[in-house]
């Protein structure tokens, strides 16, 4: 599971580079997320452009990321694909996390 | 509108396994190709999919369990694809599928849920869908209500 992160201001930015979150590589993700964010600014911006699926195991490492970082700490997505938002959208997790159609809104409107 | 799909049916045949699942999807939406589904349905169907094989993998097939085949069969029809999921593993608990309810979105941090939330898109998402223990084997079928003609 490839991640890249960098930061913008304030901000966070970490882009998920491979295509798919799924029940195979969800464990993987939740350590590299861990990694990724330890430690790092309150605002983390999970840049999911690139990915095109995500399954109910993927979303649950995505909880648990947000879990992780803890309630002073903000999680927000940005860039969902159709059926990554369709996921979010059905189980109404799109309420849990602030989540921006695009990487640029996300920044617009975080950066401080 | 034709009443007859020309679309022919086909299967999957799988072993269980940590890559079995993306194989499969892999598979199934290949042969969907000629359906020209638009990227909602595609997701829909990938999706419902992901969930169902998901589920054997983890709960039919356990680790520690040996591997076991899981086979796929996908006809289309005036109502939609037609899919039914047959493994050699493990029964569900009861006897049948779990409910599927919606997980509780409303609470603090650290109560929020990180599972459960397989059977609740297989539910809102699927049409008809049937579990059944036949010799051994566990049988899925539902319906996806896509490619309508």
């Amino acid at each position: 599971m490839d991640l890249r992160s960098r930061s913008e201001d304030n901000l966070q930015v970490v882009s998920v580079l491979d295509n798919r979150i799924d029940a195979a590589v969800a464990i993987e993700f939740k350590d590299a997320m861990r990694a990724s964010t330890e430690g790092g600014s309150d605002t983390v911006v999970l840049d999911l452009s690139e990915v095109q699926f995500i399954d109910s195991s993927g979303l649950g490492a995505i909880v648990a990321s947000m879990k992780h970082m803890g309630a002073s700490r903000k999680l927000a997505l940005a860039g969902l694909t159709p059926t990554v938002e369709k996921v979010f959208r059905l189980t109404r997790m799109d309420s849990v996390f602030s989540v921006f159609s695009t990487l640029d809104g996300a920044l617009d409107a975080l950066k401080t | 509108m034709s009443a007859v799909s020309t679309f022919p049916a086909f299967n999957i045949s799988i072993q269980s396994g940590t890559m079995a699942v993306r194989e499969a999807l892999k598979k199934l939406m290949e042969g969907l190709t000629p359906l020209s589904l638009d990227v909602e349905e595609a997701g829909t169907v990938e999706l419902v999919m992901a969930e169902a094989l998901n589920n054997i993998v983890e709960h039919a097939y356990p680790e520690g369990d040996p591997e076991g085949p899981i086979n796929i069969t996908c006809s289309h029809a005036r109502d939609g694809l037609h899919m039914t999921v047959i493994d050699a593993g493990r029964a569900m608990p009861d006897g049948r599928t779990p409910l599927g309810t919606p997980v509780e979105t409303d609470v603090a941090l650290n109560d929020m849920p990180e599972g459960g939330f397989g059977w609740f898109l297989i539910k809102d998402l699927a049409k008809d869908v049937t579990y059944d223990r036949i010799n051994s084997e566990n049988h899925l079928s539902l319906r996806l209500a896509v490619a309508i003609s």
